[in-house]
């Protein structure tokens, strides 16, 4: 096997598993970048999204200041392209990691990237919960944080985890692109390494790595999603 | 007793640059052990009038007094200990879908003081009181929708409630699911002493169940009474329609109608529509009337309905005779508190 890759893909093999190069680091860093952005920005765009639809005119607490915020940060935020939002930041990521460079930086703008994202997909799947279950909820005395976990989170959890899997297979994208700019992970083994080197061979494995991480992804959501639903 | 009472209740909406009046001006006072039954069609405002009374709906002025507690001025906390009181079941259920039958039902009890086994007993106590113990780890979906409101009545019923709200609760069911349903309520109205009240926008749900009726048509009540009272003497054109489309008496006379085209009636002949209270004087009456006044009568519809334990009949019937003979008949009837209508049917006299 070894000697197979070591003849035909001479560039996969010279850049070797370890190494500050290598596939293992790569692998690493792009999951890393992407489950980390996924936990900071998941529970903001989760915070804003729930906030939303509570904040709404038809929601449970109403409050029509609150909600032109949070919609407007969200509307900014999905507008702003991620690879200019992640240069346009770089001052803030200095500022809370103290470098703009790697994967822990690359962490701030891929958060700030998913969050308006997550925070729309989380809005529409809370919006799709029966509004009379709400209702009933009221009407046999439940609290508001009641109606949140109970009702929104808990009916709603088989479409969160359905718009979950989808922010999460397009942040293992974000990542790709971060690593144009030296985020490091497997966006920058396909770019850096692979298309500005002319190492063909190591572009095309990178790519199918990101491909089989994206499947791997959708397969799991899909899974959980299904168990989570009886309805 | 009055339970409920709702004074003045004015409820508008605002949409944009223009005012919807759903309920102007109305009271209503439903009395312990009541069924109340709130019959109009959709967009009438019999919902939003009800929702007021657990404060779903918040009226824009008037006063909701709930076993004399006046709800508008409720503190959050104390309103949502006060809703616990008034249970509520809904047209298409509302159920949580992630929960079983078993969670549906222990869901008003999340913060009630009892220990686990006790909410688990009182779970299981009311499954069985509405039928459904077997059923308590099933998920919604693998339920009918009858057995679905079933679920939902042990839920509402789970904080011990003495009102229960039903909102047109039946009209998602088929008749004879829709029988069932209302036969519960009345055991629960019965056994438990549950003040009920009942939207709905089926005068047969009403008649099956409610011992008193208000009629409501663009955000007033325009009539109201006691079930009796409403059948046998209608006031307002719309309680009539309802009644009509309840005692079949609209379909009767479009056969009828149908029939008399055939088969035009005589110049002797007359067609009447006989509407009677208590069984003991209509039927004997209109056996009679041969013997005593030489008038054959041809029967071509009769239904009877029993409401709060009284016979309350209509008939649709020709009467045969010379005039003078017809009308010392009728006049027989009226002397018997029977009310006789002549029907004219597709121009004829």
């Amino acid at each position: 096997m070894a000697d197979w890759i070591q003849q035909n893909l001479p560039n996969v093999y010279s850049l070797g598993w370890g190494g500050d190069f290598g596939w293992g680091i790569a692998i690493w860093q792009t999951i890393f970048m992407t489950v980390g952005s996924a936990i900071i920005g998941g529970l903001i765009g989760l915070l804003f999204g729930t906030g939303l639809v509570l904040t709404a005119d038809d929601g449970i607490t109403p409050n029509r200041p609150l909600f032109q915020i949070l919609d407007k940060v969200v509307s900014v935020g999905r507008a702003i392209p991620f690879i200019i939002m992640v240069v346009a930041f770089s001052p803030l990521t200095q500022l809370i990691v103290g470098t703009t460079i790697g994967t822990t930086a690359a962490l701030v703008p891929l958060s700030l990237g998913v969050f308006p994202f997550y925070a729309r997909q989380v809005q529409v799947a809370l919006l799709g919960v029966d509004a009379g279950k709400v209702e009933a909820a009221r009407s046999f005395g439940a609290t508001n944080w009641d109606i949140i976990t109970d009702v929104y989170l808990r009916e709603g959890r088989s479409e969160l985890i359905r718009v979950s899997t989808v922010t999460l297979i397009s942040l293992v994208g974000l990542t790709a692109m971060a690593g144009a700019i030296g985020a490091g992970g497997l966006g920058t083994t396909a770019i850096v390494t692979g298309y500005q080197r002319f190492q063909n061979d190591v572009m095309w494995l990178a790519t199918i790595l990101i491909l089989l991480l994206i499947v791997l992804i959708q397969f799991i959501g899909d899974f959980f999603a299904k168990r989570a639903h009886h309805g | 007793m009055a339970v409920i009472s709702l004074t003045d209740i004015n409820v508008t909406f605002k949409q944009k640059n223009r005012e919807i009046v759903a309920v102007q001006n109305e009271s209503i006072t439903i009395e312990k052990g009541d069924i109340y039954g709130i019959v109009g069609y959709s967009g009438a405002g019999k919902s939003t009038l009800v929702r007021t009374i657990n404060l779903l709906q918040r009226p824009t002025s008037g006063s909701v007094l709930v076993n004399g507690t006046e709800m508008t001025s409720l503190k959050p906390a104390q309103l949502r200990d006060e809703r616990k009181k008034i249970g509520m079941i809904f047209q298409h259920f509302n159920l949580m879908s992630e929960l079983t039958v078993f969670g549906n039902v222990a869901q008003p009890l999340k913060h009630a003081k009892m220990s686990k086994a006790d909410k688990a007993k009182k779970v299981n106590d009311l499954l069985d009181l509405v039928g459904l113990a077997d059923r308590a780890g099933n998920y919604p979906a693998q339920l009918s929708g009858g057995q679905k409101q079933r679920v939902a009545i042990a839920r509402a019923l789970a904080n011990d409630p003495e009102i229960l709200i039903s909102d047109e609760a039946t009209s998602a069911l088929d008749p004879k699911t829709t029988n069932q349903i209302l036969a519960l309520l009345k055991k629960l109205n019965q056994e438990l002493g549950l003040t009920i009240v009942l939207i709905t926008h089926e005068m047969q749900a009403v008649k099956e169940a409610a011992n008193k009726v208000a009629v409501m048509e663009n955000g007033v009540i325009i009539e109201r009474g006691s079930l009796l009272e409403i059948f046998t003497n209608p006031q307002k054109q719309l309680t009539k329609d309802f009644i009509n489309t309840a005692t079949n008496r609209d379909e009767a006379l479009e056969k009828v109608t149908e029939l008399l085209e055939e088969q035009p009636l005589a110049d002797d002949e007359e067609l009447l529509q006989i509407n009677y209270v208590g069984a003991d004087t209509a039927q004997p009456l209109l056996s009679t009337i041969y013997a005593d006044y030489g008038v054959t009568t041809n029967l071509l519809y009769s239904n009877m309905e029993i409401l709060t334990k009284t016979p309350v009949g209509l008939a649709i019937a020709i009467f045969k005779g010379t005039a003078s003979q017809r009308a010392t008949a009728k006049a027989s009837f009226a002397d018997h508190g029977v009310q006789i209508q002549e029907l004219h049917v597709g121009g004829q006299h």
